[in-house]
């Protein structure tokens, strides 16, 4: 196989990242990205940049992967990352960006007005980082491995490399355009080769996917038939459909995008048109899975299912042709994975450093340490940790260690944001047990299915999807114990709301700027 | 006036209690139409076996929803919500301006 395309694909979309990472860095020293990026970015630019930070590895490969593998279900993985969005307008867009936080242990700590709750979100955004950055790792790997046939660690390494000397110097941090321009380079790479591929197909009998099943009864092409040996595949549905809807509101590099909004109606206007953005992407990979079915009924043996899209091209058509769609595919895929694992690292790392490094920093050196070196260890740090999870745990599907990240955040933050943007009586006591129990359940939930410590059944089924009990369970917690502990609702609530839900228009009334 | 609700006197509590729940009232009953339409899609799979094998053209008609008609539909959803969301506010504001 001529393995130049694929190898150049991939440098390419490293150095330009790298290169406008640098770029960026010079830029956003002279000027404040946000306040030029808050005055001068149209909805739609913003929308771009959304979409080019949330469209990662799982997007790109996981979704084709795992419909290639388990069929018509899969389906509602696109779905769900879209409605997440529509979830996330419809509850929280315009009051968290009203609310100026950057982040959401800033959030917390600003409307429970308790130090103990920020350090609780900082802990949780450490465990949904990691696990969001895991697959990105291992997609790199898949995509290097898929052109090049260099082993899979070679792509997570190169990965974590680009992600560290990106973020440490200061490049993408907050460059709307890098990530919106990032946005419909993965649209063009994803849909080129589509829709050649599907002339191909059109052109050529259409043939229909031909899947021997393993079971009768289990179809590949039908919803809810337990194709892949799904168990339980009416509630893995619900369960994953609700992670993915609730969860997506507590994803450590989302709100962060939010920020370059200027105003709360301008955050709703925004996401709006990311619905639009996401929709439009989302129509293409489940084509590679449908279409892999037909020109790839097997897989060499030990290739990830995740490399369909990668591998379909060449299958059609074996020529130049295909070589350069899948160049092209691989050249895709590492941009989204690196913008993702990006906007990951500095969420990540940011948390590292305010809550964790700087005071024993300053501990040790008595307050010489300059800020950006508490930054640099603590991007190293939270590349560090899922760069070694990457090489060490076992494989499971890109879009499914997404889902767990999901899971954990539509378990915690979901509830902590519904209830604190919408709920006087939410406790300090409250949020923080909320927290902890949801935190606790999903993690474990987590861990379980990652070290596959439980097999099949309905306890199987449970914790592989534990979203649909642990997301009510949360809630519960928050709500019984707020209402049993009044006498700890922050004093300010009543101001933050007003503040959370006051028109702009009516801000400028009083005289006070939106923040 | 406006002062009322920067002074949090119990007159500006309660407009910005009616403020937050016509603004919940909209969320909920756009989440409830997503949830009865989308959330109802694989009750109804289960339910009428019929429509997981009914083909429009050569596409499955579970594929048709789920991978292309279901987009606009949740686009179109977020639209009416921002729309109605603003309306909401517009009024507020010109109502406490008047007073």
């Amino acid at each position: 196989m001529n393995t130049s395309f694929g190898i150049t694909a991939i440098t390419a979309v490293c150095v330009v990242t790298l290169t406008i990472g640098a770029l960026g860095f010079r830029l956003s020293r002279t000027t404040s990205d946000f306040y030029v990026a808050s005055r001068m970015v149209t909805p739609t630019w913003n929308a771009s940049a959304i979409g080019g930070e949330y469209l990662s590895a799982a997007s790109f490969l996981g979704v084709a992967g795992l419909v290639y593998s388990l069929g018509a279900d899969q389906l509602w993985l696109p779905v769900g990352y879209t409605v997440g969005y529509l979830v996330l307008l419809l509850l929280v867009a315009a009051p968290l960006r009203r609310s100026g936080a950057y982040t959401i242990p800033d959030f917390a700590e600003a409307r429970l007005e308790s130090i103990a709750i920020r350090r609780l979100c900082s802990v949780l955004v450490l465990g949904i980082g990691w696990l969001y950055l895991l697959p990105q790792f291992k997609g790199a790997g898949l995509a290097l491995n898929a052109v090049s046939g260099a082993p899979t660690w070679v792509g997570n390494l190169v990965v974590a490399v680009v992600v560290v000397i990106n973020v440490v110097g200061g490049g993408m941090r907050s460059i709307t355009l890098v990530q919106a321009v990032q946005y419909w380079i993965k649209v063009t790479a994803i849909s080129i080769p589509a829709f050649v591929l599907l002339s191909w197909w059109l052109h050529h009998g259409q043939p229909i996917p031909q899947v021997a099943s393993t079971q009768p009864g289990h179809d590949w092409s039908l919803p809810l038939s337990g194709f892949g040996g799904v168990e339980h595949p009416v509630y893995a549905t619900y369960s994953t459909l609700l992670a993915l809807c609730f969860g997506t509101m507590g994803l450590p590099h989302v709100l962060v995008r939010f920020y370059t909004n200027p105003d709360g109606a301008a955050t709703r206007r925004t996401t709006s048109v990311v619905l639009a953005l996401l929709g439009l992407f989302y129509l293409f990979p489940p084509l590679y899975g449908a279409l892999g079915r037909v020109y790839l009924p097997h897989l060499p043996t030990g290739t990830s299912p995740d490399s369909v899209t990668l591998l379909l091209p060449i299958a059609v058509t074996p020529g130049a042709l295909g070589q350069l769609m899948s160049a092209l595919l691989a050249g895709g895929a590492f941009a989204a994975l690196l913008s993702t694992a990006s906007g990951l690292t500095i969420c990540v790392a940011g948390v590292v450093d305010q809550d964790l490094v700087r005071g024993r920093l300053r501990r040790f050196t008595g307050n010489d340490a300059r800020a950006i070196n508490g930054f640099r260890i603590s991007a190293v740090t939270a590349v560090a940790v899922p760069f070694a999870l990457s090489l060490a745990a076992r494989d499971i599907g890109l879009a499914d260690t997404v889902g767990l990240a999901f899971a954990i955040a539509s378990s915690t933050f979901c509830p902590l944001l519904v209830l604190g943007i919408w709920w006087r009586r939410l406790s300090t006591a409250g949020a923080a047990s909320g927290l902890v129990v949801g935190g606790t359940l999903a993690t474990a939930a987590v861990l379980l299915t990652i070290f596959r410590a439980v097999h099949g059944g309905w306890v199987g089924a449970l914790l592989t999807q534990p979203a649909a009990w642990t997301l009510p369970t949360t809630f519960l917690v928050m709500a019984v114990v707020s209402l049993a502990t009044p006498k700890r609702i922050p004093r300010g609530t009543a101001r933050t709301m007003v503040r959370l839900h006051a028109p702009e228009a009516l801000s400028a009334h009083l005289g006070e700027q939106p923040h | 006036m406006t002062t009322d609700i920067d002074e949090q006197t119990r007159v500006g509590e309660l407009y910005m209690a009616t403020l937050v729940r016509a603004q919940w009232r909209l969320s909920m009953s756009v989440l409830a139409s997503a949830t009865v339409m989308i959330g109802g899609l694989p009750l109804l799979f289960l339910f009428v076996p019929a429509t997981r094998t009914l083909h429009i053209g050569p596409i499955p008609l579970p594929w048709l929803i789920l991978g292309v008609l279901i987009y606009p539909a949740v686009w179109l959803a977020g639209r009416y919500y921002v729309r109605q969301s603003e309306q909401i506010e517009r009024e507020f504001t010109e109502f406490v301006a008047r007073r």
